[in-house]
């Protein structure tokens, strides 16, 4: 006798302790498959583009910042290459690799909350994310001495940085990139191999390269699945063509290959901080621009290679003080496009795994 | 017949006993968990309430009973309210057979680990239980999954101990504790290791969490409970941590027999031991996946405990029940050929349903 | 470093193959009609020298007459992109054609400009509103949207 049985909705999110932020995602389930998913967005709209319109291009700065809260200067960086497209403003020498080796410290410290969170997804009872944690401090210790704050920077401005560096800056830098490596063997060793990892992780939630780039995903979602795309090599900004580094790829595209992707970034960025500090030029660090700033009119459209993905800013000016229309191009909400693929079929617990692999941050998908 | 004689004092004084015993124990091994995975976590762990945050189970507790106390208003209320009673009830019940000295137990049954098998299984009833009554999707996951796992695990529980009691030539615990002349660990390794596995899916501890699974489906059966409801779980899932190191401390570790201190020590100082284990384990693995857990135990488990079961019954029969020092190796030999071969040849599954 | 390509040079290989559909053309970007967006879309996706695989970016600004949306695309294997434009005249119901067969990644962007703008995408598989609950009235992003107060 067969036993009769139907499918349940069930609500994951918006308050939940995995969902990186409030999202929601209203899934079918048979049993423990999930067999439909449909994201829900919007629980952290808040009109930034529209607010944007109303101020000037120096006062959207710390709305760049609360993007992608974890990240807030590569956001800082994407925003204000856009505006010095657009308005022609020339960046001093010093300035720029200053905003390298803010980004690449950005970079290391994204990754840090993204794979430890990729790990407490997948039950390490915050063992993991703790350690993470532990070497995250020092970078936020170190972006604390030179503009202040530990989550939203506000410290790029249009035509350079807002102040240089203390004296104590490169002391500390030197320390950090030289233990820095060491932590990173670290967790490699502490849970890369681990048998319960590779049985969760790997060939679950796989996007294949088509897909992926047929999605437009981007960062280290794209190079996960195979595709050899990275915006500081294709399309160098700033100064990232003087330096040595190279781009880790995976070649499946599971959850495995996306978390082993962001532990080697993790290690070119040293390799480039590292460069960055050696060849720091001295100068000034920003150049003269009117505090209301008045671009000719025209567009311009200016990314970065965030630690999430592709972030990109399209500007258009009529002339006035204000942007006329202020677009955030936001990887986060393109990455998670093909999301319901990578879920159906799979387990409740996988589904939680391959979101949490993504790593998204609601800020940047919501705005 | 002395005072101390007659049964119902006898049994008065142990009820007191055992009661004041694993409810400290229990406040003893909160306090050593937290503290314990904070140094694993390379943070401090609670030391503000009292001298080195002693207190702090006190204050946790305090803080449970004044919370007010809230019942889903679409549950079943009568299932909801006996939850925690039934699967409290039982995992109080086995600590009457665990021998804390020689002869000094509620009730030295002569099939104590048959009883221990039989009331501990009870546990799930409550559980499943509260997640039925809960009027929510995610604790009847939690419930489904918890139930599937406690009696998967429990075969090749049994099974384990079906080994012990071979070589001990009895069910009863204070028997098999004065038949450990060589504690059990070391003539029956991969029993040991099958029954602490097993032990720990049992109290749905790390690796096997999947149950209350926090990032997952937020604390699963009991995610309605609150107040002192939610202290009844909280303290089954420590009291039966505590029993298990007890029952682990009895059956493979020798009891209460040792050197020098006084046999009650020595049973203390085991029981944390193993805990000390159990929340070693909680903080470095991660968690497996349901159907992962269950492939491990009736593919991996079982197998390995018939065949420890086998070797035992054919070592009994040819060596006679007290087993001399030589089959110690060979055992452990036995039991590192077997799991490595079973790991080589163990897939866990699971993988894509076509849908 | 990714060229951009030339907009003049693309509109002119474009008046060969689909005549009548360039409206304008400059250095950094093309503008073509609405009807026939798709099939240049296509084109251009397909064309082996072409070969424009990525979508990096859909956005859409309000000039008061029309809207205006803006393509970015990208070839990854030739590292060259382009900015195609096409403009949607009538601000009670503009309708574009959707590229998501072509793209997916259009998916949920296309779903933000209708719920910011209002510009509807025919052939996409679910126009609802992304961010803002379904009763909502009006598009925030509008020029002329006004809060009620």
């Amino acid at each position: 006798m067969a036993i009769k049985t139907e499918p349940f909705v069930i609500n994951i999110g918006p308050q939940h302790p995995s969902t990186h932020g409030v999202f929601r995602m209203r899934t079918t389930l048979d049993g423990e498959v999930v067999v439909d998913m449909e994201p829900v967005f919007g629980y952290l709209h808040r009109g930034i583009e529209k607010l944007a319109e109303g101020r000037t291009y120096t006062q959207n700065i710390p709305f760049t910042d609360r993007l992608d809260y974890l990240a807030s200067m590569s956001n800082n960086l994407a925003y204000v290459l856009a505006v010095e497209k657009l308005a022609g403003v020339p960046v001093p020498q010093r300035a720029e690799y200053l905003r390298v080796i803010m980004a690449e410290l950005q970079r290391i410290a994204s990754h840090l909350i993204g794979v430890g969170a990729f790990l407490n997804d997948c039950g390490a009872f915050m063992t993991p994310i703790l350690y993470m944690i532990r070497e995250r401090e020092k970078i936020l210790d170190l972006f604390e001495m030179v503009c202040g704050q530990r989550l939203t920077y506000n410290y790029m401005r249009v035509g350079g940085v807002s102040q240089d560096i203390p004296e104590e800056f490169l002391p500390a830098l030197a320390k950090f990139v030289k233990v820095m490596p060491g932590f990173i063997d670290e967790y490699d060793q502490l849970l890369a191999e681990n048998e319960i990892v590779l049985a969760r992780a790997k060939g679950v939630g796989i996007l294949p390269k088509e897909l992926a780039i047929n999605i437009s995903a981007s960062g280290p979602v794209l190079r996960a699945s195979g595709v050899q795309w990275d915006i500081r090599k294709a399309d160098p900004y700033s100064v990232y063509d003087r330096f040595e580094f190279d781009i880790p790829t995976g070649s499946v595209g599971d959850c495995y290959d996306r978390y082993r992707v962001r532990i080697q970034e993790m290690r070119q960025s040293v390799r480039i901080i590292k460069q960055a500090m050696e060849q720091l030029p001295s100068g000034e660090v920003l150049t003269e621009v009117p505090l209301r700033l008045r671009p000719p009119e025209g567009e311009a459209y200016g990314h970065i290679e965030a630690p999430k993905g592709e972030l990109g800013f399209y500007l258009v000016s009529d002339n006035s003080e204000t942007p006329y229309r202020f677009h955030i191009r936001a990887s986060c909400l393109i990455n998670l496009t093909a999301l319901c693929d990578m879920m159906i079929g799979w387990k409740v617990a996988d589904a939680i795994i391959t979101f949490g692999s993504i790593d998204i941050c609601m800020g940047e998908v919501d705005r | 017949m002395t005072l101390f004689d007659n049964y119902w004092i006898h049994f008065a004084i142990f009820v007191i006993i055992i009661l004041t015993f694993v409810m400290g124990m229990v406040m003893g091994f909160i306090y050593i968990e937290r503290r314990g995975l904070g140094r694993f976590q390379i943070r401090l762990g609670p030391n503000r309430v009292g001298p080195f945050g002693v207190l702090q189970p006190v204050a946790d507790a305090i803080k449970v009973l004044i919370k007010e106390d809230i019942i889903p208003a679409k549950g079943d209320k009568w299932v909801f309210w006996l939850a925690p009673v039934v699967a409290f009830v039982p995992v109080l019940m086995i600590f009457a057979v665990v021998p804390f000295q020689s002869g000094a137990l509620l009730a030295d049954l002569n099939i104590g680990i048959l009883y221990v098998v039989a009331v501990s299984s009870l546990a799930a009833v409550g559980v499943f239980m509260a997640g039925w009554s809960s009027n929510n999707k995610y604790s009847l996951i939690g419930a489904m999954r918890d139930v599937a796992q406690l009696l998967s695990y429990e075969i090749p529980l049994v099974l384990s101990i079906v080994g012990v009691v071979l070589i001990a030539g009895s069910l009863s615990m204070t028997k098999i504790v004065e038949a450990q002349s060589i504690p059990f660990i070391l003539l029956q390794p991969l029993g040991f290791l099958i029954f602490f596995v097993g032990a720990l899916a049992e109290i749905n501890r790390t690796p096997f969490d999947l149950v209350e699974a926090d990032s997952e489906i937020v604390a699963g059966f009991h995610i309605e409970y609150s107040g002192m409801k939610f202290a009844m779980f909280y303290l089954v899932e420590y009291c039966e941590a505590l029993a298990m190191s007890a029952i682990i401390t009895t059956l493979f570790l020798g009891g209460w027999k040792g050197p020098l201190l006084p046999p009650f020590l020595w049973f203390l100082i085991k029981v944390v031991g193993v805990f000390f284990l159990f929340f070693w384990i909680r903080s470095t693995i991660p968690r497996l996946r349901i159907d992962q857990v269950m492939a491990f135990a009736w593919k991996c488990l079982l197998p390995l405990a018939l065949l420890n079961l086998l070797i035992t019954a054919i070592q009994v029969l040819v060596l006679g029940e007290a087993l001399p020092w030589v089959i110690v190796p060979v055992n452990l030999a036995i039991m590192a050929v077997l799991v490595v071969l079973w790991s080589k040849f163990f897939k866990l599954g699971g993988g894509r349903v076509a849908v | 470093m990714t060229v951009a390509l030339s907009g003049k040079e693309i509109a002119a290989k474009l008046q060969q193959r689909f005549p009548g559909t360039i409206v304008e053309s400059s250095e950094s970007s093309l503008v073509v009609k609405s009807e026939s967006l798709l099939d240049i879309a296509s084109f251009l996706k397909t064309s082996p020298d072409l070969d424009f695989d990525y979508l990096t970016a859909i956005t859409a600004v309000d000039y008061y007459a029309y809207f205006e949306v803006v393509y970015q695309l990208t070839s990854l294997k030739h590292n060259h992109s382009l900015v195609v434009k096409t403009h949607c005249y009538g601000r009670d119901t503009p309708v574009l054609p959707s590229v998501v067969s072509l793209w997916r990644g259009a998916d949920f962007q296309e779903r933000e400009i209708y719920d910011l703008m209002g510009i509807r995408f025919d052939g996409h598989p679910n126009m609802k509103r992304i961010f803002l609950w379904a009763g909502f009235k009006g598009h925030p992003l509008r020029k002329d949207f006004s809060n009620g107060d």
